[in-house]
């Protein structure tokens, strides 16, 4: 059965050009960037090729440029490091929709003895700035929110955050992981001190990440050891890895504007059909400014998982908010936080597209999806009465 | 990956008995919208009203909790009513070649609709059915107090669903019930359940405490009970403890992991001094002290 993949958000298919970029570094030029002979020093030409082009992207300069593990590290060694630069701030702000590895390690600090806020959005999903600036003191040591949210797609106002941010004298981070590659970011005309990435999201490897800090930013590194990364992140180089991401940010760069036309088309359209086709959904954040190829609609009476495994046995591969997949018993965090309706939330399914998305997969599933939805609500007690009420 | 059988699937692609019986001897609904997951269920008696001659159901919920309905109605099929009272959550799950832990909740719900069924037929707790939380109706007069309000699931439902699957931890009884499983501010009552059911579990065996020790024969059986019914248990919330010494009469003991700091430790000393009390000298008594 041939896939058709709409969980870009989860992870993406790496370039086959990125892929032949890297796939010399494994077996032929395998050398240490940090050893002096020639063989080592040719690795280090490339990574820091793709140093710029990372920073290229970013309209940041090179030496701003950490490499990572993932995004998960950036977002840890960013907070982290905010805490130890400021030893006797003791407040931490972030939102309640943010990615677990911004959020779990925020509700550690309280354990910590740390002052927590977590800034509440609306019903669209956009960040309630009020609340935000209402937070902020003179004890807040970083504030950290996500550029766009992974379920949802919804875009923070991060720019206009970042200024008021810095006008308190806090640090401001930003979980980037979703936007980059799809929202334009120039660093260089920025008040962001720190932002997340990662490689898997933008067709690059799992496995590498980078952490933008803003020269001049006080930083205390997460990982200590040798002198790579200029001491601010020890650790032998994931060379292959760092050349493939550097390749992947270049052509991030020439798809950006497909991202915003064509995949934007097919996102906009899949959601237009479905809501034409199917009675009772809603999108979740549909009037927001959201990412260009982030669909998160729900369909009353029917549980999420139940869509997940029907689309699943015609190779559709999508994601779901509902209870029964996000390892807890409630509906994604996300989606509570915009307080969506139970009659919604458990019902709520994530498609998110690439520039690998095609015209006739997203026909596919505009074909196969509402008797889908029909087939469950007419097995739910709940969709029965409402197919009744619908006479 | 979802982690079913392939009758798990079979039943979730293919299920059996969906829809309703307009003129059904007894009707079952549990669940709610709110809380995820919801069953009716129809069952059609023969002319004597004792055996089930037809079984429907209607489920809002996932691909294991559709699954279970449709098991549930082709197992109950052809059983007198006492029979079906007799299926368990287990035998469902049995059924459909077993579900994963963390979905057991959704046989537990296809036994539980089954029990209210019956239980309105037989004229117990027929009150108007509503949408709002309420598990553990078949405990027709609300019998028990709700320990999760989360998901309204009451301590007498939590502690026959302990008992019935021999539960030793919270988040067995939240994979099983849901209890717990939203804020999670009741998961200290069900631990506290779950020593309760246990606690009467090990009356129907009692070990006894002997008559007279040596002094060396005491400190191995403290070690003894520290290291079999102690340490499991708190394993099982992610703490331990260490015995520093015996002196006399005084045990005293360190908390590790998340039992060390955790603010019940106090409670959790009185625990094991009671059950090194009851095994093995009554005058025993337990110290916490800083490692």
């Amino acid at each position: 059965m041939k896939e058709i993949y709409l969980d870009n958000n989860a992870t993406t298919k790496v370039d086959e050009a990125v892929f032949e970029e890297m796939r010399p570094y494994f077996c032929e030029l395998y050398g240490n960037p940090s050893s002096m002979h020639f063989f080592g020093g040719q690795v280090q030409q490339k990574v820091d090729e793709a140093r710029r082009r990372v920073a290229a992207l970013l309209c940041a300069s090179p030496d701003e440029i950490i490499f990572t593990a993932c995004g998960t590290e950036s977002d840890n060694a960013a907070i982290r490091s905010a805490l130890e630069v400021f030893p006797e701030k003791r407040h931490v702000i972030t939102s309640r929709v943010e990615h677990p590895a911004v959020l779990t390690q925020c509700r550690n600090l309280t354990q910590r003895g740390y002052r927590v806020s977590e800034i509440g959005v609306d019903s669209e999903g956009r960040l309630d700035l009020a609340e935000l600036n209402a937070a902020m003191d003179a004890d807040t040591a970083i504030v950290s929110l996500m550029y766009a949210n992974n379920e949802t797609g919804v875009i923070f106002p991060i720019e206009e955050v970042a200024a008021n941010v810095k006008a308190k004298g806090a640090l401001f981070h930003t979980d980037a992981v979703q936007a980059v590659g799809k929202v334009q970011i120039n660093l260089a005309a920025s008040n962001i001190d720190m932002l997340s990435l990662s490689g898997h999201k933008l067709h690059a490897p799992k496995g590498i990440g980078v952490l933008y800090l803003r020269r001049g930013t006080p930083f205390r590194p997460f990982l200590v050891g040798g002198h790579q990364e200029k001491s601010r992140r020890a650790g032998t180089e994931n060379a292959a890895a760092i050349i493939a991401l550097g390749k992947a940010c270049e052509l991030a760069g020439q798809h950006m504007e497909i991202e915003n036309t064509q995949v934007k088309a097919m996102r906009d359209r899949l959601q237009s059909e479905l809501m034409a086709r199917i009675l009772h959904a809603r999108i979740n954040g549909g009037a927001a400014e959201r990412l260009p190829n982030t669909l998160n609609i729900a369909f009353e009476f029917v549980e999420g998982e139940a869509i997940l495994l029907l689309l699943n046995e015609l190779g559709i591969c999508a994601s779901s908010g509902s209870a029964c997949t996000s390892g807890s018993l409630e509906p994604s965090h996300v989606l509570r936080a915009m307080g969506v309706p139970f009659t919604c939330a458990h019902g709520s399914i994530r498609f998110s597209l690439s520039r690998f998305s095609s015209d006739s997969e997203i026909d596919t599933v505009i074909r196969e999806l509402p008797p889908i939805i029909a087939h469950l609500r007419q097995m739910s007690p709940f969709g029965r009465e409402f197919l009744k009420e619908q006479g | 990956m979802w982690d079913y059988t392939p009758t798990v699937k079979e039943h979730f692609l293919n299920p059996r008995n969906v829809g309703d019986i307009p003129d059904a001897d007894a009707v079952g609904e549990v669940g709610s919208l709110a809380c995820g997951d919801a069953l009716k269920l129809y069952l059609k008696l023969d002319d004597n009203k004792d055996r089930i001659v037809d079984a429907k159901f209607q489920t809002f919920g996932c691909a294991s909790a559709i699954a279970s309905s449709s098991a549930l109605t082709e197992m109950v099929k052809g059983k007198t009513l006492d029979e079906a009272l007799a299926i368990s959550n287990q035998d469902i799950a049995e059924f459909l070649g077993g579900l994963p832990e963390e979905k057991m909740h959704c046989s537990v719900m296809g036994q539980e609709a089954l029990e209210v069924a019956i239980a309105k037929y037989r004229g117990h707790g027929v009150e108007p059915h509503s949408h709002d939380h309420d598990h553990g109706p078949a405990y027709p007069d609300h019998e028990g107090t709700i320990v999760c309000k989360c998901f309204g699931i009451t301590d007498v439902f939590l502690k026959k669903v302990i008992e019935t699957n021999k539960l030793t931890t919270a988040e067995q009884v939240t994979h099983f019930t849901k209890a717990g499983g939203g804020c999670g501010g009741c998961i200290p009552r069900i631990k506290e359940l779950i020593a309760e059911v246990m606690g009467s579990r090990q009356t129907e065996e009692p070990r006894k405490r002997p008559e007279k020790l040596s002094n060396l024969k005491k400190m191995q059986m403290i070690q003894e009970v520290l290291e079999r019914d102690i340490r499991p248990l708190l394993w099982a919330d992610g703490g331990d403890l260490e015995l520093i010494d015996i002196d006399g009469p005084k045990v005293q003991v360190a908390f590790r992991k998340a039992c060390a700091g955790c603010a019940s430790s106090g409670y959790t000393s009185r625990v094991v001094e009671q059950k090194l009390r009851d095994l093995v000298a009554e005058d025993i008594v337990v110290e916490e002290v800083a490692a």
